[in-house]
Order: structure tokens, then sequence, then C-alpha cells
């Protein structure tokens, strides 16, 4: 049974041209049932599900191409090293970096976020120096730098959000001055689904001679990420998130800044010349890549690139924002719910608290109508403490989301309140 | 549904909304604080062992969902007139019940109201994931029991 025989309005939907039905068989586990009902798949911001054309290039190159790379002169491994370099250039593309070389593969956006920290960091910040975050960071790029802080002396200045969850930006003008080296800042927060103003925060801090990371687990999903346009320094994300497989990520930094950075592990693959006297390291990006990296994870996620513009990004906004806002409109409708996050600018997540009932009750309850969602801290503390509550339940809605789970989710919360008697 | 039912039954529900003995002895002689990192729920219980090492009373205070608040309450219940021996074997019988160990339950020296009590709150094991919202409070009870406990010993 699809979805689309629960709600026949949902099969007639159509966002100029997007077909989420069609675009629904692309993905295979989309088909199963949980606890005897059919999955309503509403947790993609902790991580995506998989078309087949990544899973099925994964196999591909397995089946066909695999051999480790940079090291063979053997036919295979030319291959495997084409093939990796090859999905280095799509990336560079889909970020619309200046050249492949600014691309590093990491194994998650977490990992990216401290490169930047043991590298650039380690190197360039010290006491008397400030990084400004936001009271919006998920844990990863807060701690790295709470980390770095404890052995170097610096400071960690936090940009306050208004009620809506959207960064104040008079605030934090305040906060970045001269003493100020980086401004690290999520584009868009995985907790309320909050798009931050990155264009305008990077002219802040460049105004001041700050760098500027951001972290874009979550907004290079939803939006088109042009990084020189955003004129940004160094810019992190995730394949898994993004539909594609997990164990690989990505930063993006801008090439003199990458250059100027020493090495951020020891290993194979980074070194030029290898003494016990000495070692020199190779050029950017392959200083940073100590090791046999996640190789059939980049050609998984290039695979999910290319599925995502063959979709066409734009059409695939589009879709993302008509559920986020009916979902909206379903939830603002519920008595008792509360919706946290309400900025004008917002990617497709919906963070909620019903009075009377537990985050976590709430997502036991919609599990057994078969609607997955996300209950708790979301990995920011900080947050949750700004906004006064301990966990929020979180739904978040992706390519293949439709009205019909948005319906779904606001039926199991009615169930959520027949049992707590709400 | 059905199962859901089984798991919020009206007992949980009611103490999770109204937790009994929720606040801060100034008697207490014996505490512990537990939180689950996973989710954030955390706990303080207090407990005021008299001079024949018996459980005059039981208290906690925190938050959490209302698995957590509800085992909680009930435990802070069952806990009164207990010696620390009784309050370990209700710990082990609580463990034993939610992580689908049965058979090392021994329900058998328990009244009637207490072994009803702890079978609903082991419907929590149909759930793997919220097993530890149940349990929470017996390890911080445990713990404060323990604690002291330790202590005595080196006196």
């Amino acid at each position: 049974m699809t979805l689309a025989t629960i709600d026949p309005i949902h099969r007639a939907r159509r966002t100029n041209g997007f077909d989420v039905e069609r675009v629904r068989e692309d993905f295979p586990i989309l088909a199963r049932k949980v606890h005897g009902k059919p999955l309503v798949y509403l947790d993609s911001a902790a991580s995506a599900q998989k078309p087949r054309a990544v899973i099925d290039a994964m196999s591909r190159f397995y089946e066909e191409d695999y051999a480790n790379i940079h090291r063979g002169v053997h036919f295979l491994s030319q291959r495997a090293t084409d093939a990796f370099e090859a999905a280095r250039a799509k990336v560079a593309r889909f970020l619309n970096a200046a050249k492949a070389d600014e691309i590093i593969f990491t194994r998650n956006a977490t990992e990216s976020i401290n490169l930047v920290a043991q590298s650039w960091g380690r190197k360039n910040l010290g006491p008397g120096d400030e990084i400004v975050l936001t009271e919006l960071e998920h844990h990863a790029n807060i701690v790295p730098w709470q980390m770095l802080r404890a052995e170097k002396g610096f400071e960690i200045k936090v940009a306050p959000i208004d009620d809506t969850g959207q960064i104040r930006l008079d605030a934090m003008a305040k906060l970045i001055g001269p003493r100020t080296r980086l401004v690290a800042v999520s584009h868009m927060s995985n907790a309320l689904g909050t798009i931050l103003p990155v264009r305008e925060i990077v002219r802040m801090a460049h105004a001041n001679d700050a760098l500027v990371l951001i972290d874009g687990c979550q907004a290079a999903v939803h939006k088109q990420i042009d990084v020189q346009a955003l004129d940004a320094d160094f810019y992190a994300f995730s394949a898994h998130k993004l539909y594609g497989p997990t164990g690989i990520g990505v930063l993006y930094g801008k090439y003199a800044l990458l250059d100027a950075m020493p090495p951020y592990q020891g290993g194979g693959d980074m070194i030029d010349r290898v003494t016990f006297a000495r070692t020199t390291f190779k050029e950017p990006p392959h200083r940073f890549e100590a090791g046999t990296p996640a190789i059939t994870e980049a050609i998984g996620l290039a695979a999910a690139i290319d599925y995502l513009a063959e979709l066409g990004p734009s059409l695939v906004a589009d879709h993302e924002d008509d559920v986020l806002a009916y979902a909206t409109e379903k939830l603002t409708a519920i008595d008792g719910l509360t919706i946290h996050g309400t900025a004008a600018e917002k990617g497709a997540i919906l963070s909620f608290t019903i009075a009377g009932a537990h985050a976590h009750d709430v997502a036991t309850i919609l599990d057994q109508q078969g609607v997955a969602v996300r209950a708790g801290h979301h990995c920011a503390h900080p947050l949750m403490d700004r906004l006064g509550v301990t966990a929020t339940a979180r739904a978040s809605f992706a390519l293949y989301s439709t009205r019909a789970e948005a319906d779904a989710l606001a039926d199991a919360i009615g169930t959520v309140k027949r049992i707590f008697k709400l | 549904m059905s199962d859901l039912r089984d798991l919020y039954q009206e007992v949980i529900l009611d103490h999770g909304k109204a937790p009994r003995n929720f606040g801060h002895p100034a008697g207490a002689n014996r505490t512990a604080h537990g939180h689950n990192a996973m989710c954030g729920d955390t706990i303080d219980v207090f407990l005021t062992v008299d001079d024949e090492g018996r459980i005059a009373d039981a208290a906690f205070q925190g938050q959490g969902c209302a698995i957590s608040v509800a085992s909680a309450s009930m435990m802070t219940e069952m806990l009164k007139g207990k010696t620390q021996a009784d309050a370990h074997h209700l710990f082990e019988t609580m463990h034993a019940l939610c992580t689908g160990h049965e058979d090392e339950a021994d329900l058998a020296d328990l009244d009637e109201d207490t072994a009803d009590r702890m079978q609903i709150l082991a419907g929590v094991k149909q759930y793997p994931m919220r097993v530890k919202c149940a349990t929470l409070a017996w390890h911080t009870m445990d713990k404060a029991m323990n604690d002291k406990a330790k202590e005595d010993l080196s006196v």
C-alpha cells in the first residue's frame, strides 16, 4: 500500500510538475511499513532516506570499479581515483566553489568544523581573540570551539535570537568587532528551521576582517548554495542529510586560506615526502585527507547531487515549502500545540511541544502510528534553554514528503491528545 | 492504540501529571542526581533513612516524560518503610522486569499492590528506546542508597 491509497488528494497533488508520488518510488524504504502502518518518515533532518540512484551507484562502484585511490598504477586504481576526483569536482559545482581543490572530504560536517578548529583555529586563535557563535548552533558548532578555547584562551561570544527564532542582527553587529577572528553560524537551524541571513553576517564579519564558517548541514539540502556569492570562507555539510551515504562530509574553504593552514591529521595520502627527519605535506585538499578516505561514499554523494539536479532544485524547494506551509497550518490549528520557530525565513522543519504531553511520549505515540519524528534536545542544549523547554518534537520534511503525511502527523497528534486526555 | 493503552495506563498518566512526593524534604539524608543524556531527563532523589535503617521518607524532583515522572512518583510511594535491602531488591526486580528478564524478577516477597504497579511500569519493555525513562529514578535511588552506605562503612 502506498500513501496515495490513504488519501486520494495526495495522488492528485502536483507542485508545478513535481510529481511527488513518482519521486517516492525512487526511495525503496518508503514502501515499508512500521508497526503495521505505512511509514511516514518525518525525520529527514536527522538523516534523509536514500534514492535507488545512490544505492545503485555505490553497489555498481563496488562491483565494477573499486580499488584504493591515489596509489596504484593499475587499471582499477586509476578508475577509482578518477571517480573519486570527479565526485570532488561535482561537489565543487554543487556549491559553486571556484575550483575542486577547495573541497575537502571529511567524515561528516562535525569533522569539517573540527578540522577548521584544529587547523585554522589552533594556528590563529589565542588570548585576546574572540569568535562569535549564535544561540541556534548545534553542539557540533559549539563544542569544538570550547575544546580549543580551553587550550588557547580566546573568548566565545554568542549572538542572541528573537522570539521567532531568527538571529538578532543588530545584537550580533555589536558583538563583532576588531577582536573578532571568526564568526561560525548555522545557515539553517536544525532545531527550528530558521534560515539565517548569512550573506549579511558575512558582510558584517568581513568588514571587521573576521572569517566566516557556515554550518550548512540543513541548508545544503533545502537551498541552492553559492559559496562565492555568499563569500563564505568555510562551508560544511554532510552527505547523509543530502540523500547520500553516511560516513562522508564536506568542508569547502577558500583556497588561499586552506593553503595557509597546517595539516589536521597525519598519515598516508597527505604527504609530499617523508623522512624521519622531516615531512613535507601535499597541497590542499589532499593535505587534509590523511589515510584512505570514504571512496565509495564519495561516489554515493556524487550520485545524490546528480539525482537532485535531475529533479530540479527549485521544484524541490517549492514542493518542500508547500508541504511545510500545509503542515504549519494543520499544526497551528491544534489546540495546546506550540510551534517553536516561526521566523519568516524557514526551511522544512517544524519543532513543537504539546501542553501536558512530553516530547518523548509524543514521539512514542506517533511512532506507533508509523510516524517517525525526532524528540529531544536536537543536540542544541543552549537553544532549548533559550526556548525554556527541555525537549521538543520535530517533524522535518524532505523532497519525498507529502501533504498526506502532514495529515497523518496531525491525526497522530490527535491520538496523543486522546491518550493524555488533553 | 491498544498497546499504547497498556503503556499509558490511567495510573501512569495520573502520576505523570500529578506526581506524589515531589519536593526536597528538609530531613533527607541520602540523595543522588540522575540524568539521561539522550533525552535530557533529570531527577534528584531524596531519601530520609531513620536510625533503624528504614526509609522514613522518599521524595524526588526533576523533569521528564510521563513514564519517567510516573515511575519516580510510584517508586517513592513504594519505598516508604523499606530497609536498604528491600529497596535494593525492588530496584533489581524493576530492572529485570523492564529489560525483559522476568525470570530473574522475584515478585514473591512483594505485596500485591507493589507487584501490580511494577508490572504496569514494566509495560515499557515493549518500547526499548524508552526503558531508561522508567528505570532512571530507580538507578538514582540505588545510587543514593549505595553511596551513603559506602560512607557509613568508612566511618
